[in-house]
C-alpha cells in the first residue's frame, strides 16, 4: 500500500511544483508588496488607498460593468441552452462547437476585430448608412466594453449551463407537464432550480474575468474609461509603484474570494437540499 | 531592509529559474556569452533594421536590441538591472532623472568624432536644460508636439490649442494618453510653463481636461497614427515625426505648432553606468551620428534629426521642403523642454491625470 501511495504522490509532484512556482510564490510576493512600503516596512496604507476617489471610482465602474455583462450573458445563455438541449444531440453539439470556436482565437485579436466593427467609420455604421439609418456612437464608451466582455465571456456561461441542463432527467420535466404545469411553471419550478449550479459556476466564470480585465477596456474604451485592471496595470508598468499595484490586486482578490465563497456556499446548500 | 533583501533574492532565484527553463528551450545563440556585443535599449521601431546590419558588417559587433514603448516602462527595467544595457535612448526628462539617480556615465566626446562634427550646436544648447554641461547625452531625434487636422473637416485657421475645446469637433478629437503631454496643453493655454509645479495651476489644468473629456474621441499613444490616416479622427495632438508620416499617407492632413507654445523634445543616446561594453557603445553611438547612417534612419522614422549632415544627403524633395521634417530650429528657440520634476511632483501629475481619466 505504502508503495502505491508513494508512486501516486510522485505523479502529483509536477502539479505541486507548478502550483508552487506559478501560484503560491507569486501570491506571497503580492501579499508582501501589497502590505509593505517601498522601504520594506509593514503597512495597511497601500490597501487603504482604494478609498481614494480615483481608485474607488474605477473599482465601482469595474464592478458595475462586470455585473451588467454577467447579467447579459445569463439572459443570452439561458434561452440558447434550453433550445440546444431540446435539439437532437448532433445539432446541439455543432452549435456548442460554434460557441467554443471563438475561444480558440486570441482574445486580443477578437477584441481588435470589435474595434473595427464599432468604430465611427466601422462596419456597423457602414451597414447602418447603407440602410439609411442614423450612425451609432459605440466605440470608446462603456457600452463597447460591455459588448466586448459579453462576446469574450459568453462561452464560459454557455458551457456550464449547457452541461447542467443536459443532466436534467427528461422524465422529470415530462412528469411536471403531466401534473398540469404549464411551460413557464415547468421552467420556474423544475428546470431553473435544477440548472442553478451550472448558472452559478457560469456567473463566477464570467464575473471574475470581466472584473479583472484590462485588455478589453483598453482596446474598446479608448483610454476614456479606466477600470481597476487598467489602474493596476499602470501602477506596475508605468508608475513603477509595485506596492500600490499589489495592494489594489489584493483588494480585487477580496472580491474574487467573496464571489467564490458564495459559489461554494450555494453549491453546498444545494447538495444538501437534494439529499 | 533585510527582509526586503531576502525577498529580492527569492525573486531573483525564481526568475532565474524561469529564465533558465526558457533558455534551454531556445538553445545556444543568445545564451552563449558573446564578447563582442553591444546591448541597446531603444524606443520601438526607432532604428532602421538595415542600419543594424550595416553596423554589424562594418565593425563585427553584434547589436542586441531591446525596445520599450514609454520612458516609464524603460526606467524600472534599467534600475532592476535584469539585463545590463550599454546604450539607451530615453527622452529629455527621463535622461535627467537617470542622471539624478546616478544610472549614467559621462560621455567622452573625443571618442565620438561624428557626433562632435555633425550634431548641431543648437541641440546641445537645448539639451543643457536637462543635461547641464552636456556630459551625458548625444541628441538622436527631436521634435515638437502640435495639432494635426483634416483640412476638409476643419476649415477655419488652426493656430491655438483652444480649438481642442471646440464643441464643433465633438468625438473627432484625439488626445495623447500620457500625464505630461496631456497636462502640458491646458498649462500652455493658461500661459504657464510645461514644467509647472504649482498645485493650484495643475489642478486648474486638470479641470480643463475634465471639461474637455466629453468632446474627446479617445486618449491614445501609438493608435493615433492609424486613426488619423483612416479618417476615424480628424483633429488630434501628435508628435511632429508621426505628423510627417500621417501627412505622407493622407494629404488632407496638416500640422501646426500652436502659438501658445509647446514641448520641444529631444531623445538622446546615453551610456549606462555599469555598461559592460563601453568601447562598443561609443562605436555604436558614433555610427548612428554618421550622416549617411542618420539619413537612412531619418527616412525610416520621419523624426527630425539634429544631424547637420542629413539635409544634403536627403533624396526625397518633399521631405526636404517640408517645414515639419526640417523645421528651422530658430523658430523653436523659445520653446521649453520637459524637465524631471522629482518623484513627488511626478506622482502628482500622474494622480491628476488619473482623475481626468476616471471622471
Amino acid at each position: 500500500m505504502f508503495r502505491t501511495v508513494g508512486i501516486r504522490n510522485l505523479f502529483l509532484a509536477p502539479f505541486c511544483i507548478w502550483a508552487g512556482i506559478f501560484i503560491f510564490v507569486p501570491l506571497i510576493f503580492m501579499l508582501y508588496y501589497g502590505l509593505t512600503t517601498p522601504e520594506g516596512e509593514f503597512t495597511f496604507g497601500n490597501i487603504l488607498m482604494i478609498f481614494q476617489s480615483e481608485f474607488f471610482h474605477s473599482l465601482e465602474m469595474s464592478v458595475l460593468l462586470a455585473l451588467i455583462s454577467t447579467i447579459v450573458c445569463l439572459l443570452l445563455a439561458y434561452p440558447l441552452c434550453l433550445i440546444l438541449v431540446e435539439r437532437a444531440k448532433s445539432a446541439g453539439t455543432i452549435i456548442t462547437l460554434l460557441f467554443i470556436l471563438p475561444l480558440w482565437m486570441n482574445t486580443l485579436l477578437s477584441t481588435m476585430a470589435w474595434q473595427t466593427i464599432l468604430e465611427s467609420n466601422g462596419t456597423l455604421n457602414q451597414i447602418l448608412r447603407l440602410l439609411s439609418l442614423p450612425d451609432m456612437t459605440l466605440i470608446n464608451t462603456s457600452t463597447a466594453i460591455v459588448i466586448g466582455m459579453v462576446y469574450n465571456y459568453l462561452p464560459y456561461m454557455v458551457l456550464p449551463l449547457y452541461v447542467a441542463l443536459t443532466k436534467i432527467d427528461k422524465s422529470i420535466i415530462e412528469a411536471a407537464k403531466d401534473l398540469g404545469a404549464n411551460t413557464w411553471q415547468t421552467f420556474y419550478k423544475v428546470i431553473l432550480p435544477l440548472s442553478l449550479p451550472g448558472a452559478v459556476s457560469g456567473i463566477t466564470m464570467v464575473f471574475i474575468p470581466a472584473l479583472t480585465t484590462f485588455a478589453i477596456s483598453a482596446l474598446l474604451g479608448g483610454g476614456r474609461i479606466l477600470l481597476i485592471g487598467n489602474v493596476i496595470e499602470q501602477e506596475f508598468t508605468f508608475e513603477y509603484d509595485w506596492n500600490l499595484g499589489a495592494a489594489l490586486s489584493i483588494v480585487l482578490m477580496i472580491f474574487i474570494v467573496i464571489n467564490m465563497a458564495l459559489t461554494v456556499f450555494f453549491e453546498n446548500s444545494h447538495e444538501e437540499a437534494e439529499k | 531592509m533585510k527582509r526586503k533583501k531576502i525577498f529580492k533574492f527569492l525573486l531573483t532565484v525564481v526568475l532565474t529559474a524561469m529564465v533558465c527553463l526558457n533558455l534551454t528551450g531556445c538553445g545556444g545563440k543568445d545564451s552563449a556569452k558573446n564578447e563582442n556585443n553591444v546591448y541597446v535599449y531603444s524606443w520601438g521601431d526607432y532604428i532602421d533594421p538595415k542600419v543594424l546590419e550595416m553596423f554589424e558588417k562594418e565593425t563585427g559587433i553584434h547589436v542586441v536590441l531591446d525596445e520599450f514603448d514609454t520612458n516609464e516602462n524603460m526606467y524600472p527595467r534599467v534600475v532592476e538591472g535584469a539585463v545590463h544595457y550599454d546604450v539607451i535612448c530615453p527622452s529629455d526628462y527621463m535622461i535627467q532623472k537617470m542622471i539624478n539617480n546616478k544610472l549614467l556615465q559621462p560621455i567622452d566626446m573625443e571618442k565620438l568624432p561624428n557626433a562632435k562634427k555633425y550634431i548641431g550646436k543648437d541641440f546641445f544648447a537645448q539639451a543643457e536644460s536637462f543635461d547641464p554641461g552636456n556630459y551625458y547625452a548625444v541628441p538622436y531625434c527631436w521634435g515638437t508636439v502640435g495639432i494635426i487636422y483634416d483640412k476638409n473637416v476643419v476649415t477655419e485657421p488652426v493656430d491655438s490649442w483652444t480649438i481642442l475645446w471646440d464643441e464643433k469637433y465633438k468625438d473627432k478629437i484625439l488626445m495623447q494618453d500620457s500625464a505630461r503631454d496631456a497636462l502640458m496643453i491646458p498649462l500652455k493655454i493658461m500661459g504657464r510653463s510645461i514644467n509647472e509645479t504649482n498645485e493650484k495651476y495643475l489642478e486648474q489644468a486638470r479641470d480643463m481636461l475634465i471639461k474637455q473629456k466629453p468632446l474627446v474621441q479617445a486618449y491614445v499613444i501609438d493608435e493615433a497614427k492609424d486613426k488619423l490616416i483612416s479618417g476615424e479622427a480628424s483633429l488630434g495632438v501628435i508628435f511632429s515625426g508621426e505628423a510627417l508620416m500621417i501627412m505622407n499617407a493622407n494629404p488632407n492632413m496638416n500640422f501646426v505648432v500652436p502659438k501658445e507654445g509647446t514641448n520641444f523634445w529631444i531623445d538622446g543616446w546615453v551610456i549606462t553606468k555599469d555598461a559592460e561594453n563601453v568601447e562598443n557603445a561609443y562605436k555604436f553611438i558614433d555610427f548612428m551620428c554618421r550622416p549617411d547612417i542618420a539619413v537612412i534612419n531619418f527616412d525610416y522614422l520621419g523624426y527630425s534629426t539634429p544631424n547637420t549632415g542629413v539635409y544634403e544627403l536627403e533624396q526625397n524633395e518633399e521631405f526636404k521642403n517640408s517645414p515639419v521634417a526640417f523645421p528651422n530650429p530658430e523658430v523653436y528657440k523659445n520653446q521649453e523642454t520637459y524637465k524631471y520634476l522629482g518623484n513627488e511632483i511626478d506622482k502628482n501629475y500622474n494622480r491628476l491625470w488619473m482623475q481626468v481619466k476616471v471622471d
